[in-house]
């Protein structure tokens, strides 16, 4: 190792990153290659081809090849763009530099190799072997939030052999040593090695590798030896791929397309019959005129024919419907980047489109499956309430005991203690008054709180203490301790120095009774410097209780209803309990404890039978509320999602308590439910007999057999489709599962009864879940529910849900990016979510499905008139319009307003939207954009096509101007026809567009006036002059747009077209109002004119159950060993280092990394 | 608070109607007020329209003759399947004046003027005067581009080709004698096609432009003899030719054929008996073809077409039908809504 010469001679991975695609000279050619490789764009090519065939070209080249140049140079100067800006995103991390002790130089990111020895100081490094750290026993800590989602820090610790380096950079630069180990793989939590140095081997696991992602925390700096890099790295080998995502609108659009191309070979054959039938009948005798081409008979003329057709016809699908698309969504993408309305000024994070192809999905979710911690949550604990000695504090009273909004409560001052923390912030000043005053329970309370714990302190200047806690819960009440005058200053493994109301007292530390999932406690036993010994106690209510002192019984009733108060507000719980020892019974007990030990066998259970021993006649202090706080917004955003129809899943990790109190504080479950089933059962039956019940219960007349419908939907109806309909429940319901109970219901057989049962509940919460069961319940709501569905989350755990959903949603701002990274939307707070999905998302449907509507209308009118011409023109493909206009119809003349019909349309603004959610449920039902209003939309343009081309046949039948010269020649009609055609889109355009901008109306009037001047230009004299072949129907438009009745003839067509449509709609919003006209209806005036008043929001009423999430702790056991380990500090003398192997902290290392794979073994069995 | 914005992180969102999605906007919506008003008012007017131009139309003069010949008592007939010269007169009567300007129009049915092929087989170069494109016409002339010897045929193309041959004049019988209706051939064409589209080449004598080209085959005579009596009817630039080279939108078309401008019969067409002279010499017996003389006179609205006024009377009724009813259905839900 660290020899570079010799390490190259391998071949690992490099460290540089490459995402972008393309370079300088290889751009045109492999973006030209991938651009044709989309089957639309394949498809224009071919048209080109055929086209250049003399023929079958029924028209110029041109007509396909300027818009397909058009298209191509948009998308190519996108990709390009893209990929400029990947460039640059490599260039910066790669060029991003970290010290490399070869030469103790500093070296890009981009050239570290294996082998290289580097000082970690960012967190932004490869795998490495740890070496030495700044910390005590070469410690370091991370935090592997983006690895695994868990939050907690975790220890990681490097070998002594190494450790003694320290940062002495000779060392450092002169060590040599071997590493064997496997080869890369993507276990997180497996790595096996050896080291050899000095001809000696050392083991390597996990514990001594710092994978790249981790952050490290609390450590000035570490030293780390390269193992992996770039490609091989842990995490990169962990990223699955991320699979492309398409909205449902994509795919019906494709189904359309598809359809379409199928109508277009149609109308082409009927077209190559009607040709084979009128050369036998009319251009056989026709011949005098115009004399067949030698060797063209009839078969091979209908032939070409077909191709012509398809060449005229190919308008049906233009090219430009993708680019506009593709256009419309980056546009729509752009506004959700642009929204003030979800930037969070705190963490200054913008909300975030970084997917620009999923906008329209946005408006139609039906299912939304959160994450808790982190997403709902903030994930801050804070000290909110207190019971000291049957005193109620911090409830929001004024001083003459009446409920007081907290917003006008004054913030509790704490300057007079230099030690506070100015983060804290409590509202009730009794309290205060009361320590200051002396209390003497008040004060035995918070210095409790100040003991009792497993907290580090560290203290980098003098008094500015940060902590470090294993469980926000635990810092958060140390931190409340600290700011009321018992400051929790330092901690050796016999002692703890605490400040009290600024007095400096060192506590001797007897033992640590530490936390575990059965105790649900914890306590310590100090002695005061007076000698006298105490231990404190803080648990679980129900605990606490059966080991009260009998005196108590009267605090504890009044505790009781405290608790139950802080219960019904969401709050977590703790009673604190405290006991007097002797001086006697505690030397017994110390060599007891003693003994136990150091026993070998049993250890445990001596060591529990101790603490049962000790803990026993407390005297109750009160109890503690700490508000695990939910973010800003939540319990409204969640009203409202919820009156939109989408239904919310909360997918946590956490304990089936901690979710379900959290389900009540953001009104996810709801004191009027009828009833919340629970499900916890251990084996598959008792599972599904869970389900059942529940399903009985809420259902009774339900079939036993759910009925799947079958279907086949996609393109060629490859795709299966198994639906499970919803079914009527009268009533709310509540589901709550943990994980094991959701393991065996994800099995095959039972997830049809889970998604039953779980689909009839208004609300269900999964506790307890891992990652993987996290996508499983995503996709099994996907397989069988054809019904959009979002994932929201910000930890790493919730990637794979994200992933697995339509749209994944993550939380930014939060340090983990691994969420947000394989996101496609991301915001800083949850409750942006309702201004994404009940505005944006809205907005986005609508305008999307308005703009495919009025894209295939307006290409479906004007190509079908070619067809109807057929009829008259002998079939011989010849098109009504000039090539020109043909070519200039979809990227010029109609191509602008309908971009902003697709951008800027809205037809209620957002404030509306949040006042009647409601608003959002045609997008969940598919109603603005389906088959059904595709043929509609046909039935309609096939009219329009027939109005506008018989229109202009009758009058101009043997017409004439009025100078008695020609009127009804081709070239006019032509004139006549697409001059028509353009009032007719655009007054259908005009009829659409809900919300007249001044853009909207710039590009439609300049899409008229554009035509009007590009048709006089093209037919004017002078261009004739230059380009004579090109430009054949110089002065048509002069000669025919003088005559009124060519005039009169357009606006016939042109109001025959559009009113009907006009009488449709208004006798429709009459007879059948649709939901936005029935909220409009509500208000006398035409309610988009008017703002509403925000909808007043009540918040929920309190709870009045005595549902108790009593637990703050973390979910394994704490750190206690560590705390009281002798090892903790670092000792200079290296001896006491060896024996280390057995170091408790090995086997008591909390929660150990778990991938996703050995998740999915568990479930499984 | 201006202040605070001067201190914006760049990563804030710009507080714009644009990119608030805030713009200004007028939002129509189809409410009754606008909608039956407007369906009430745009019916009047249709009607109104309709009405005037239904009078215009029915006010214009027509005299149609099919001179086809297909029945064997018509005096054409004989003419039908001969392939020599031949002429034959029809006559007809007047009964009242015939307000002039008259124009004298012939008509083709079935003719598919507008068949693509049929319409691309020319060559614009050409016909603009341009002399490379005499020697090397455009292979859209095909299969009249050069003849069986490789000599480029001018003007090239089947449109050219087929150009309408029958000649007509009209007497008018004054007391017994036949007075020839004096008939102009200027002013029949497009000012843009006669001074713009369409050129001889500038070479003097015409003729001379015309060396080494061939005729096309159906014409009797090279272009460059279409009317030698007057130079600027001769050529590309000759007035007949240039209305058939402005080719038909539909299989039935009548073109422009003389003005009757001169003389006595400014004013019209007197009542009276006429005789039509053909000389018959276009073939449309094989594909089913009529042909016809039509003498009209115009109105400000075109040619004789009732359609157009028909349609307006029909649509402005429907849309004053379809107010009523639209009120009748306004009237009885919103009232019953109020309820």
């Amino acid at each position: 190792a660290n020899d570079r010469a010799f390490n190259q001679t391998w071949q690992y991975a490099k460290n540089a990153i490459k995402t972008s695609k393309y370079n300088l000279f290889s751009f045109l050619p492999l973006n030209l290659f991938e651009q044709f490789s989309r089957l639309a764009n394949a498809y224009f090519l071919f048209l080109l081809i055929l086209e250049l065939i003399p023929q079958i070209s029924a028209v110029p080249w041109f007509t396909t090849a300027v818009p397909l140049i058009v298209v191509l140079s948009i998308s190519g100067v996108k990709d390009a763009n893209d990929d400029i800006n990947r460039h640059k995103q490599d260039k910066q991390v790669n060029n991003h530099k970290v010290k490399v002790l070869i030469h103790g130089e500093e070296e890009k990111w981009m050239n570290i190799q294996v082998g290289d020895i580097i000082k970690v100081e960012s967190n932004q490094f490869a795998d490495l072997l740890l070496l030495s750290s700044s910390e005590p026993l070469n410690l370091i800590y991370v935090e592997t939030a983006e690895l695994d989602g868990e939050t907690n820090l975790k220890v990681k610790q490097a070998l002594t052999v190494t450790g003694e380096m320290g940062d002495n950079i000779d060392d450092l630069s002169a060590f040599r040593g071997e590493v064997r180990c496997e080869p890369p793989n993507n276990h997180l939590d497996k790595f096996k090695g050896t080291l050899t140095v000095d001809e000696q081997q050392h083991g390597l696991d996990n514990d001594k590798i710092l994978l790249r992602g981790c952050t490290v925390r609390n450590t000035e700096w570490c030293f780390g030896l390269v193992i992996f890099a770039g490609l091989d790295t842990k995490l990169m080998q962990n990223s699955g791929r991320t699979t492309f995502k398409r909205t449902s609108i994509d795919q019906l659009m494709n189904l359309l397309v598809l359809c379409i191309f199928g109508f277009l070979a149609t109308i082409c054959a009927i077209m190559t019959v009607g040709h084979a039938i009128w050369e036998v009948n009319e251009g056989s005798t026709f011949t005098a005129f115009l004399p067949r081409q030698s060797g063209v008979d009839i078969p091979l003329s209908s032939f070409y024919t077909f191709w012509s057709y398809v060449i005229v016809l190919n308008t049906l699908v233009p090219s430009s419907l993708y680019v506009s698309v593709e256009m419309i969504r980056l546009g729509n993408s752009f506004f959700i980047d642009w929204d003030r309305k979800m930037y969070y000024p705190k963490k200054d994070t913008p909300a975030q489109a970084r997917t620009t192809t999923l906008n329209e999905e946005l408006g139609q979710i039906k299912y939304i499956f959160s994450d808790k911690t982190g997403t709902l949550t903030q994930n801050i604990m804070t000290f909110n309430k207190c019971s000291i000695n049957g005193r109620n504090y911090g409830r929001n009273l004024t001083p003459d005991d009446n409920e007081c909004p907290l917003q006008n409560m004054k913030r509790v001052d704490f300057t007079w203690n230099q030690l506070a923390d100015p983060k804290f912030v409590f509202h009730d000043y009794s309290l205060l008054e009361s320590v200051k005053e002396g209390n003497p329970e008040a004060q035995a309370f918070f210095r409790l709180l100040a003991l009792c714990h497993t907290v580090m302190s560290e203290e980098k200047k003098e008094g500015e203490l940060n902590y470090q806690a294993q469980s926000p819960d635990e810092g958060a009440l140390v931190t409340a301790a600290r700011n009321f005058g018992f400051v929790f200053r330092s901690r050796t493994p016999e002692t703890i120095t605490v400040m009290e109301m600024g007095r400096k007292v060192t506590y001797e530390l007897l033992a640590v009774l530490d936390f575990n999932n059965v105790r649900k406690r914890m306590s310590v036993i100090v002695r005061d410097p007076e000698g006298k010994m105490t231990l404190y106690c803080k648990g679980a209510d129900t605990i606490i209780y059966e080991r009260l002192h009998p005196s108590c019984s009267k605090l504890k009733d009044v505790t009781s209803t405290h608790l139950n108060e802080y219960a019904g507000d969401g709050l977590r719980t703790l009673a604190l309990a405290y006991k007097d020892l002797e001086e006697s019974y505690m030397e017994r007990w110390l060599q007891r404890h003693q003994e136990a030990t150091t026993a070998i066998e049993g250890r445990e259970d001596r060591l529990d039978v101790l603490y049962e021993d000790i803990e026993t006649h407390l005297m109750l202090l009160g109890a503690t509320a700490v508000e695990d706080k939910l973010q800003d917004g939540v319990p409204h955003t969640i009203e409202q999602l919820a009156k939109a129809d989408i239904k919310i899943w909360v997918l946590t990790g956490d304990k089936q308590e901690t979710a379900e109190n959290i389900g009540y504080s953001c009104n996810i479950l709801r004191e009027e439910m009828k009833e919340i089933f629970v499900v916890t059962a251990n084996t598959a039956d008792k599972v599904k007999e869970e389900l059942q019940n529940a399903r009985r219960k809420m259902c009774p007349g339900s079939a036993e057999k759910p009925k799947v419908i079958k279907a086949r939907a996609g393109l060629f109806w490859l795709q299966k489709t198994q639906t499970v309909q919803d079914e009527k429940v009268n009533g709310e319901y509540g589901l709550i599962i943990n994980g094991h109970s959701l393991a065996y219901a994800l099995q095959e057989d039972l997830e049809l009864e889970l998604l039953r049962t779980a689909c009839m509940c208004k609300t269900v919460i999964c506790c307890r879940v891992t990652p993987l069961q996290k996508a499983q319940v995503v996709e099994l709501v996907k397989k069988y529910k054809q019904a959009i569905t979002l994932a929201i989350g910000d930890g790493a755990n919730d990637v794979s849900m994200i992933k697995a959903a339509h749209v994944g949603v993550g939380i930014s701002g939060q340090e983990g990016m691994q969420a947000v990274l394989s996101s496609d939307f991301s915001f800083a707070q949850f409750r942006y979510l309702q201004r994404l999905l009940l505005a944006h998302g809205r907005w986005s449907y609508i305008r999307m499905c308005k703009f495919l509507q009025y894209f295939f209308y307006k290409n479906f009118s004007y190509t079908l008139l070619h067809f109807w011409y057929g009829f008259f023109c002998g079939f011989s493909a010849q098109t009504v319009y000039d090539s020109w206009f043909i070519t200039l119809y979809n990227m010029v003349y109609t191509a602008t307003s309908v971009l902003a019909l697709g951008l800027f349309d809205q037809d209620v603004n957002d404030r509306w939207s949040f006042r009647y959610p409601q608003l959002y449920s045609p997008g969940q039902l598919n109603m603005f954009f389906s088959k059904r209003t595709f043929v509609q939309c046909l039935i309609v343009t096939t009219y329009t096509s027939l109005v506008l081309f018989f229109i202009p046949w009758a009058a101009m039948q043997d017409s004439v101007r009025g100078d008695g010269k020609d009127v009804a020649d081709y070239q006019s009609f032509s004139m006549l026809t697409q001059t028509s055609l353009m009032l007719v889109v655009s007054a259908q355009m005009f009829l659409d567009t809900h919300y007249w901008t001044a853009i909207n109306q710039f590009f439609l009037l300049g899409s008229i006036a554009a035509y009007l001047a590009i048709t006089f230009t093209f037919y004017s004299n002078g261009l004739f002059f230059m380009f004579t072949s090109s430009f054949p129907f110089i002065g048509s438009a002069r000669n025919s747009l003088n005559q009124p009745n060519v005039w009169l003839t357009m606006f016939l067509t042109c109001l025959l077209c559009i009113l009907p449509t006009v009488a449709y709609r208004f006798l429709h919003m009459l007879l059948r109002p649709t939901i936005t006209d029935k909220v409009g209806n509500q208000n006398q005036k035409p309610f988009y004119c008017i703002d509403p008043a925000p909808a007043p929001y009540r918040p929920p009423p309190r709870r009045v159950s005595t549902r108790r999430s009593s637990y703050a702790f973390s979910h394994s056991q704490g750190y206690g060993d560590l705390v009281t380990s002798r090892k903790f500090l670092r000792l200079k003398r290296r001896p006491s280092l060896f024996g280390r192997k057995d170091s408790p902290l090995v086997e008591n290392q909390p929660q150990r990394y778990r991938t996703i794979t050995e998740e999915t073994k568990e479930s499984q069995t | 608070m201006v202040k605070e914005e001067q201190e914006e992180s760049p990563n804030r969102p710009d507080n714009t109607a644009f990119t608030q999605q805030r713009l200004p906007a007028w939002q129509p919506i189809l409410s009754a007020s606008i909608v039956i008003p407007m369906f009430v008012l745009i019916g009047a007017a249709f009607i109104g329209v309709g009405v005037a131009l239904f009078i215009a139309s029915r006010d214009i003069q027509l005299q149609e003759l099919d001179y086809t010949g297909d029945d064997s008592a018509h005096p054409c007939y004989k003419c039908r399947s001969s392939t020599e010269k031949c002429t034959c007169s029809m006559t007809f009567s007047i009964p009242n004046l015939f307000k002039g300007p008259v124009f004298f129009y012939y008509g083709l049915t079935n003719y598919f003027q507008n068949q693509r092929k049929y319409g691309a087989s020319k060559d614009d170069n050409q016909l603009y005067g341009d002399l490379d494109y005499f020697k090397d016409p455009s292979s859209s002339c095909d299969p009249y581009t050069l003849d069986s010897r490789n000599i480029p045929i001018v003007p090239c193309g089947a449109l050219a080709n087929s150009m309408f041959n029958d000649t007509f004049s009209l007497s008018h019988v004054v007391n017994g004698t036949q007075k020839i209706v004096p008939l102009n051939g200027k002013g029949i064409a497009w000012w843009t096609d006669y001074n713009v589209k369409f050129r001889n080449p500038s070479v003097t004598p015409l003729i001379n432009a015309f060396n080494g080209t061939k005729k096309p085959t159906n014409w009797p005579k090279p272009a460059y003899e279409l009317d030698t009596t007057d130079v600027y009817n001769n050529g590309f630039i000759n007035q007949d030719f240039l209305v058939w080279m402005r080719r038909a939108a539909l299989p039935d078309f009548r073109k422009l054929y003389r003005r009757i401008t001169h003389d006595d019969y400014v004013n019209g067409l007197p009542a009276g008996n006429y005789t039509l002279t053909i000389e018959y010499n276009y073939p449309v017996y094989s594909f089913n073809g009529r042909k016809k003389v039509v003498l009209s006179n115009v109105s400000w609205m075109g040619g004789k077409n009732d359609f157009l006024g028909i349609a307006y009377i029909v649509v402005g009724s429907m849309c004053v039908v379809m107010s009523i009813v639209m009120l009748i259905v306004y009237a009885k839900f919103k009232f019953a809504e109020d309820d």
